[in-house]
């Protein structure tokens, strides 16, 4: 029983550990995506037909253009946007709550993985949630409009930084959760108001100068315009600007949930 | 005899956590040898889980040293933590996965291509029994299946130290004998075993090399025979064939009447039981048959961990505990501390 002999050796390789690893938990995130899908994507198709059908057919008949285009037309970025950003944030608060609070979140903290790929990881797995559910949504508005692409770039890199964003938005909202409540409270009390009041369903030119200039302070508004401009070429801020602020908005809370992890906050005692 | 502990494996220098003005684990050192089977025992909040947790990175400790493998879990954490499997003593996979899947996963948060995962899933869920259920979710297992779903899964990369927090608990006598078997054979194969138990049947059928920790601190270590042969006093229970009304009077003995057909006597190892044997057949009592009270490595346990007499040769007074910095008196030099 003494005779040491070595089982096999952990590969050294931590590169490859790492990417493994960071597949890994993408692939579970999409299992879970799929295993769920009722929860996942359906609830967000059947809120984007019933905006179409309300908002776009019913009321919008009566609204009659917006910056230029039918008002459904102009609304279907915004909504495409809104359906993103919410399921970005609610995959990876959901899931990594949902792992703190089953303790299979052990799982990733004792692997060799490094907590920037664990964050990597499930901000990926939000990615993906956003882009699938965003797809989904894209396929019900054209159901109910055209959509002409001016700029696919556009559209794709606020896609793509829009759910980065809100997927470690949502990281960061699961790592200081400590029950279900609090990881409902910000997207109710938060993220829905500010989308509401990004600009998905209305031009800010609308506005009075005073709200004008308080929507400018709504991080969501450059996002929706952004991503409404790749589409229809129109946009209520400055294109650059949002960019830069989607950017710098990732940096920024992908390095806080870095280090939070690594100081172990909500994962440790 | 004990033999020095080669580098490497699990090694421990002053070890602390402290919450708050609370020290939970105080000062621990510790050196596991390679290759085999340490229990690492305890009462409830000794501090057991504790010290797994910081060898795992799941607690932050105060202070001190570990390596594992030679890698210092301050410095190298990831190449520690690739060298560790750990089966955790609270359920901890995700309930709505199947066995399967859990496996597959784990193997790839350990750098495990895929292919290579699903041969070995399948691998270790046959060898302990869980094949039939790779497809179903988990939280229709039964409590001895997620027992050894959790085994199943700290294999999955084939550590060189697998670390079981109480492995066995809640799981039915047949299940945990062949968990032990399992246990021994993955030992046999070279996997260094760190277990902690309440069952200290379990610990003296498996482990070779013994820590004791209470309160925090290390009280005991060393070869679990070597451990046992310290024990002095063991009370033996005697089934009497008539009955009695008190205990007989024996010069030299401590003889207690449990009920009017059995007798406990507290025996050293000095003494002999023929003697009791003769001495009361003289006084025209039979004894029909005999056990030990508690098993030996649970009295050893409960003279430390409960400041017993006995450990330490007395018979009446409470034995002081030993430290880490204070040896097992019996153990020879350059045993396994």
């Amino acid at each position: 029983m003494s005779a040491v002999m070595q089982s096999t050796a952990p590969p050294v390789n931590l590169h490859v550990v790492r990417w493994i690893g960071f597949k890994t938990i993408v692939i579970r995130e999409y299992g879970r995506i799929i295993r769920i899908w009722g929860q996942t994507i359906v609830p967000s198709v059947v809120t984007a037909v019933l905006y179409f059908a309300i908002f776009g057919s019913l009321i919008g008949r009566r609204v009659g253009s917006m910056g230029g285009f039918d008002y459904k037309q102009y609304i279907a970025p915004g909504l495409i946007m809104m359906s993103v950003i919410t399921n970005s944030y609610g995959n990876v608060v959901a899931s990594f709550f949902g792992a703190k609070f089953g303790k299979h979140v052990e799982e990733l903290l004792v692997s060799p993985l490094p907590n920037w790929v664990i964050v990597g990881g499930y901000a990926a797995g939000g990615m993906l949630r956003g882009v699938l559910v965003g797809l989904a949504v894209t396929i019900v508005s054209l159901v109910f409009t055209h959509l002409h692409v001016q700029h696919p770039l556009i559209i794709v890199s606020a896609l793509l930084l829009t759910s980065l964003t809100f997927a470690l938005g949502g990281f960061l909202n699961a790592l200081f959760a400590k029950n279900f409540d609090q990881v409902n409270w910000i997207p109710a009390f938060v993220l829905t108001p500010l989308t509401y009041f990004g600009g998905v369903f209305y031009s800010i030119s609308l506005l009075p100068q005073w709200a004008r200039t308080l929507s400018f302070a709504n991080p969501i508004l450059y996002m929706v315009n952004a991503f409404r401009f790749g589409f229809l070429g129109v946009s209520d801020v400055d294109v650059a600007i949002a960019f830069a602020l989607m950017t710098a908005a990732a940096i920024v809370l992908y390095t806080a949930a870095v280090i939070l992890m690594n100081r172990g906050v909500g994962i440790r005692e | 005899m004990t033999e020095a502990p080669r580098a490497g494996t699990l090694h421990l220098r002053e070890l602390t956590v402290a919450r708050g003005n609370r020290v939970v684990v105080n000062a621990v050192s510790l050196e596991v040898p390679p290759g085999e089977v340490t229990a690492l025992l305890g009462p409830n909040g000794a501090g057991k889980t504790t010290l797994i947790g910081v060898i795992t990175s799941l607690v932050n400790k105060t202070a001190g040293e570990a390596r594992v493998f030679g890698h210092d879990i301050d410095r190298e954490l990831e190449a520690a933590k690739a060298c560790i499997g750990i089966v955790p003593q609270e359920l901890n996979f995700n309930m709505f996965e199947s066995p399967f899947t859990i496996c597959v996963n784990q193997a790839g948060f350990y750098g495990i291509p895929r292919p290579v995962a699903r041969e070995r899933a399948e691998k270790y869920l046959k060898q302990l029994q869980l094949w039939d259920k790779r497809g179903g979710i988990s939280r229709g297992l039964s409590g001895g299946m997620k027992r050894r779903l959790m085994i199943a899964r700290a294999l999955m990369h084939e550590p060189r130290l697998l670390i079981l927090d109480e492995p066995t608990a809640g799981v039915d006598i047949e299940i945990r004998r062949s968990m032990w078997d399992f246990l021994r054979e993955i030992n046999e194969r070279g996997t260094t075993i760190i277990l902690t138990t309440h069952y200290l049947e379990e610990a003296e059928t498996l482990c070779r090399n013994i820590a004791i920790i209470n309160g925090g601190r290390i009280v005991a270590r060393d070869r679990m025979s070597t451990l046992l042969r310290q024990l002095h006093f063991e009370t033996f229970v005697l089934n009497l064939r008539d009955s009695l009304a008190q205990a007989p009077t024996l010069a030299g003995y401590a003889l207690r009447l449990v009920d009017d057909h059995t007798l406990e006597v507290e025996i050293s190892k000095d003494e002999n039981l023929n003697e009791i044997f003769a001495r009361l057949s003289a006084l025209g009592i039979e004894v029909v048959s005999m056990r030990n009270k508690v098993n030996r490595l649970e009295e050893i346990f409960m003279r430390l961990v409960e400041g017993r007499s006995g450990a330490d040769g007395s018979r009446a007074e409470a034995a002081p505990p030993r430290t880490a910095a204070e040896p097992v008196a019996a153990a020879p030099a350059g045993s396994a501390r």
